[in-house]
């Protein structure tokens, strides 16, 4: 009987008729692929909303004074820029899109432990983006507090604060739920054989990303559900009129959004590692290394949140610790970057497009990273702190980190998502615009914050003039740069030639099965029994 | 072919508990962060907070951590009974479990609406002209306890809920995870109870 049903073809994921038809047949699929392919949808809506907002922000800033936009309205869109990269795309990003495409191919498995709560988690993020994107339009003006709704400001300003908090409070469960479900899937849906050191890098990234979901997103949640109910009720938390202190929702945010940048990053680092191996057709050079640094990372980034708040007012020792904890939170992040280039060490690299993206996020992210350095450091923070040169720095992590993974893992994965392959030239070409204007726009800012330009000022003095300039037309450049990268993706998915099971000649199980994947994945769940990155 | 594009019945129990377990953390961590307030905001206010407390009626405090208590045993129970395949008493005791979270609503309810009649709320005119301590101490009183109360009532849905999977046959003595994770989730919230009742009502 198995033998005739081999013999039958399985329709794809994409073809699959369930019981609803059109849209239905994608917002009720509880079909981890499609959930993972709703994100991606969703997530491309409103990147394009905040990359405008970002780049109206540049526009803005090409000249002193006013120039497009008044205080106010510059106030309103960097919020709103924040909310929706940092709460809409960076911290769901991966996980949310990749993670559901590919983690249960990855470790063999046919879905996610909890497929309902994987949509209903779709749901929530929907409605969560819903609430904070309409204090846009009701009530009393856009939200002008920035994305971290520092008190007391964040309850004293008259603007739309309310839907902003609540939908971040909101999305926060989204991240929960996905957190839930893919430590339980990792925990019981390993395939046969596939023991944990057996496992691939990327799950193993989701796997650390996972538990700081879990274990640190209640707590915003808890202090975002704090301001509501300050501005509301007048309870007093943060309020110093009331006997509240504004220093400690400094803390309880930080406690959560330093370990959100890890939700961001390490997911990105399981990419790379994915990637490089792949087209270095080379087993990756510590795996071990790599795993354990993952938790490394997942570990000490907790407990570095204050070198947020060097400024703010603590004690000498506090200062002291939080410095030094933020220098040993770089250790495992240099293992990882020498784990993958000793990986290209006499290796036989194609250099195709993946691998492109790889080798640019492995340039940005040591800029980020290295800048990082300076700011944990505390003589230089007093000087940096609440300049461009902490914009510059940010961006350069997470857009050049997880942002760059994020590209490089639509370009990696893309084929077999969609079982049809891009234009390559066109991507070669697209990245080469975006990472000049990438860099363009974000290298003069730590120029500019180093010789004192604060961040989030509409204005500036006329010494900042030429450095904006140049950094406004990166920015220009960059979005014409993801302009050409998303048409051409867009209308290879749609128009491209054919892939085969396996274009890049992977190791990994998701090579293994049909492009695009059919409803179960596997016909049979596989047996594991070799390494993941088996090039021997 | 129908067979074959039929995703199979997947069932993992000790998955579903694992995730369940998972989630009362993340609860915890969730009130965690109000403990972390309350513990600052009592240390910096000491005095404030022992005469606020001492506003608070012992009496009530004690009989809905009774209550809870007691609840927390029955819904035990109803775990055990439905291992036993005694469908009825499993529903009777789930039965008593939500009366018992109704009479804790009750006994919040007069609780509150005493302190509101009294005029002791978040921005009322008494409250404003206290210290800055009992201003904070009501103010994570009724942020605690309300959230709090909050858990009970999504608690008495999910066991309500499970009721009918009960009834129905859909939870039976071979299948009952469900009725095991919402019983955890009492647990949970008779937990959390177990905490609040010192910090508010005894202390002082």
């Amino acid at each position: 009987m198995t033998e005739t049903l081999k013999q039958t073809p399985t329709p794809s994921f994409l073809e699959y008729q369930g019981r609803f038809k059109g849209i239905f047949a994608w917002i009720f699929s509880t079909d981890h692929k499609r959930i993972g392919l709703l994100y991606l949808y969703s997530m491309l809506v409103f990147f394009s909303i905040a990359a405008t907002l970002g780049l109206m922000m540049k526009l803005e800033l090409i000249a002193p004074g006013r120039t497009i936009m008044g205080a106010q309205t510059y106030n309103s869109f960097f919020t709103l820029h924040g909310i929706t990269m940092i709460f809409l795309i960076v911290v769901p990003g991966l996980p949310a899109v990749f993670g559901n495409f590919f983690l249960p191919i990855l470790i063999g498995a046919k879905d996610v432990a909890f497929p309902k709560l994987n949509l209903f988690s779709w749901w929530i993020y929907i409605v969560g983006a819903f609430i904070a994107l309409s204090s846009q339009f009701l009530g009393d003006g856009p939200p002008d507090t920035g994305w971290t709704f520092y008190a007391p400001y964040s309850f004293k300003t008259g603007t739309n604060m309310l839907p902003a908090v609540t939908g971040a409070f909101v999305l926060g469960f989204s991240s929960i739920a996905t957190g839930i479900n893919f430590i339980v899937t990792i925990h019981r849906l390993r395939a046969p054989g596939m023991k944990w050191m057996k496992m691939p890098l990327f799950p193993w990234a989701l796997y650390g990303t996972a538990w700081i979901q879990v274990l640190a997103t209640p707590i915003v949640g808890i202090t975002l559900l704090m301001v509501v109910l300050e501005r509301t009720l007048q309870i007093g938390f943060f309020d110093p009129a009331l006997g509240g202190d504004p220093i400690l929702y400094q803390h309880l945010f930080w406690i959560y959004s330093h370990p959100a940048v890890y939700i961001m990053i390490l997911p990105a680092m399981g990419v790379i590692s994915e990637i490089i191996p792949t087209f270095a057709r080379k087993t990756i050079f510590g795996y071990t290394a790599i795993v354990v640094s993952t938790l490394a990372i997942a570990f000490v980034g907790y407990f570095v949140w204050g070198h947020h708040m060097f400024t703010s007012g603590m004690s000498g020792v506090a200062l002291y610790t939080f410095s030094i904890l933020t220098f040993l939170v770089a250790i495992p992040s240099a293992i990882k970057i020498f784990n993958w280039v000793a990986t290209l060490h006499k290796a036989s690299i194609d250099l195709q497009t993946p691998f492109l993206w790889a080798l640019c996020f492995l340039f940005v992210f040591m800029i980020g990273g290295l800048s990082g350095m300076v700011l944990g450091a505390l003589s230089a923070n007093v000087h940096l702190h609440d300049t461009a040169f902490v914009v510059a720095h940010f961006h350069y992590i997470v857009f050049g980190g997880t942002g760059f993974a994020f590209f490089g893992a639509l370009h990696y994965w893309f084929p077999k998502m969609f079982g049809r392959m891009y234009d390559k030239s066109w991507a070669n070409i697209g990245l080469a615009i975006f990472f000049t204007g990438f860099n363009t726009l974000y290298l003069p800012m730590f120029y500019l914050g180093i010789t004192g330009m604060p961040r989030r000022y509409y204005d500036y003095v006329e010494r900042f003039h030429g450095p904006n300039i140049v950094s406004s037309m990166g920015a220009m450049l960059m979005i014409s740069g993801l302009i050409i990268l998303i048409t051409n993706l867009v209308r290879s998915a749609r128009h491209g030639a054919k892939a085969g099971k396996d274009p890049w000649k992977g190791k990994t199980l998701e090579w293994t099965v049909d492009s695009p994947p059919s409803l179960e994945n596997f016909d049979e769940i596989p047996l594991v029994t070799q390494d993941p990155y088996d090039y021997d | 072919m129908t067979d074959h594009a039929h995703i199979d019945e997947h069932r993992d129990d000790e998955g579903a508990k694992t995730g369940m377990w998972i989630f009362i953390f993340t609860e915890l961590l969730l009130f965690g962060g109000l403990f972390i307030v309350y513990s600052i905001y009592r240390y910096l206010n000491p005095m404030a907070f022992h005469l606020a407390a001492e506003e608070l009626d012992i009496f009530i405090g004690t009989a809905n951590t009774v209550i809870l208590l007691v609840s927390s045993m029955t819904i035990a129970m109803a775990v055990t009974s439905i291992q036993l395949k005694n469908k009825r008493l499993t529903l009777i005791l789930m039965g008593i479990t939500v009366c018992l979270a109704l009479a804790f609503m009750v006994n919040k309810y007069f609780e509150w609406s005493g302190k509101i009649s009294h005029g002791i709320f978040p921005g009322s005119e008494i409250l404003h002209q206290s210290s800055q301590g009992e201003i904070l101490f009501f103010g994570l009183y009724y942020a605690m306890t309300g959230l709090h109360a909050l858990h009970i009532i999504i608690g008495v849905a999910f066991i309500a809920y499970v009721m009918w999977l009960v009834k129905t046959e859909d939870v039976k003595h071979d299948d009952y995870v469900i009725l095991e994770n919402s019983a955890l989730y009492w647990h949970l919230v008779d937990l959390i109870w177990i905490f609040l009742f010192p910090l508010f009502y005894l202390i002082t």
